[in-house]
């Protein structure tokens, strides 16, 4: 009986550890987009030369961003037709365009303030978070969400960025259906036009 | 003659959009078509091109220029340009049953025409006044129910859409007080000028403070005309919902689709 309750307490520490350790471990998609605000806030407020700027911030977004699951999304429909190895191919490719494209953009600002202010659960997958890049004497208040994979609770990610209500994610989901609509179809004039992109 | 011609225009344009969303059917191919409705795609981009190479000669210069400005002369011909725009807001806002906001924009507009000299001074949000939402009869035409219908892109003006366009039409023939006391009657105390003045400076406000912006996504964009056709359908959809929610500019469904890999 004794050994009994010993091992039924033993389950019971073990369970409450276990509980207690996830849930320290998981990170609020809010703090997590304020974190990322704030590294990246601190790369441009710095003196780097804009190549410099550029690698930090790729290194942010190769650790905080869902770019294979943003890929496949801008792809819509078309990925449905796709082998294997094109799919590679493709998100080959997509990583080092989005890497470019997003720090290049990012690069252009110097030391944003952007407010963290709530989150909304949507589902177990996602989360919205919503902030608001404060105002400058030339620009006014922009209102900006992210959307937040929470799949795995302990590694959220970013997967689409959500300006004044326009999602970045759906205009170019709606920019790489139009190149490969143009061109009859044909994934690889998408393909082109990326790796054209990357090499400029 | 004239206003029942444009009537029956504005009534047979928002009958052929009543039912166009934006994820469109193309009748001739049978293809399933996950871009907004782009009817006359050749046309639009050859007008795009033709307004992206007179904004290069023309509009970011004169943006350039008008960033030179002080930032309290920029920000008090904002605030003129805001205070006006209350004249189409006011009307749209009764016709959209928000009478209580109808309400609200009369009294700002009185309130910064008078104390806050002829809108220069954004007085009504210093004392506490809620944010200011512009509406226009497009954005009316969408609460009601009318589709977007085809994008169109029109010389100079830019992007629009067939809805948008009946929109604009309603503010010519009597929807819009400030053209109507300034261009359509004449009255003494403002001229053609007026308005047109306050048109382009709006514009050039418009381009001024989206100056990194649009340069930013043109250098990012794999095709710009579709990136920028993509990003005005959403900001007007996003305007009609007038939704003060941190989502919901898309069906959560389009996102599921990337779950399956």
């Amino acid at each position: 009986m004794n050994l009994k309750k010993k091992i039924f307490k033993f389950f019971l520490i073990i369970y409450f550890i276990s509980t207690h350790s996830t849930n320290s471990l998981s990170l609020e998609p809010k703090d997590f987009v304020q974190s990322i605000v704030d590294q990246a806030s601190q790369i441009l407020s710095k003196s780097y030369s804009k190549e410099e700027k550029i690698a930090k911030l790729k290194l942010i977004a190769k650790e905080n961003v869902d770019i294979k699951g943003i890929g496949f999304y801008s792809l819509g429909s078309h990925r449905k037709s796709l082998s294997d190895d094109k799919k590679k191919e493709y998100i080959d490719i997509f990583e080092q365009y989005f890497l470019k494209s997003f720090s290049s953009r990012l690069a252009e600002y110097t030391d944003p303030k952007i407010e963290v202010n709530d989150q909304e659960k949507l589902n177990e997958k996602y989360t919205m978070v919503s902030s608001v890049l404060l105002a400058t004497k030339d620009k006014p208040q922009i209102k900006i969400d992210w959307r937040i994979i929470t799949k795995n609770p302990d590694k959220p990610l970013i997967i689409d960025v959500v300006i004044e209500g326009v999602s970045l994610a759906k205009v170019q989901k709606e920019e790489f259906n139009s190149t490969i609509q143009t061109n009859d179809g044909d994934i690889n004039s998408l393909l082109f036009s990326l790796k054209e992109f990357v090499n400029k | 003659m004239k206003k029942i011609i444009l009537t029956f225009l504005i009534t047979i344009s928002l009958l052929f959009s009543a039912h166009a969303g934006s994820e469109s059917e193309n009748s001739l191919s049978g293809k399933k078509n996950t871009n907004p409705k782009d009817c006359f795609e050749k046309v639009n981009r050859a007008t795009f091109a033709f307004n992206n190479g007179l904004d290069k000669v023309i509009f970011k210069p004169v943006a350039k220029l008008y960033r030179q400005l002080p930032s309290p002369a920029r920000t008090g011909l904002g605030n003129m340009l805001n205070n006006l725009s209350n004249l189409t807001t006011i009307p749209n806002n009764i016709l959209q049953g928000s009478l209580d906001t109808a309400g609200t924009n009369l009294a700002r507009f009185g309130l910064n025409s008078t104390v806050g000299i002829l809108g220069i001074f954004d007085v009504a949000s210093s004392v506490g006044f809620p944010e200011y939402i512009k509406e226009d009869y497009g954005q009316t035409f969408g609460t009601m129910g009318f589709g977007e219908g085809c994008y169109v892109v029109l010389p100079v003006l830019g992007p629009s859409t067939v809805r948008d366009v009946a929109g604009t039409v309603i503010s010519f023939v009597g929807g819009d007080p400030w053209y109507n006391v300034t261009v359509k009657n004449d009255t003494q105390y403002f001229t053609e000028s007026d308005y047109y003045v306050s048109r382009i400076t709006g514009g050039v406000d418009f381009r001024a403070k989206n100056l990194e912006t649009l340069e930013n996504l043109e250098n990012n964009a794999i095709d710009f005309y579709a990136s920028v056709r993509s990003l005005y359908i959403q900001d007007r959809k996003q305007k009609i919902i007038n939704s003060k929610k941190i989502i919901d500019t898309q069906n959560d469904s389009d996102w599921e689709e990337i779950d399956t890999e």
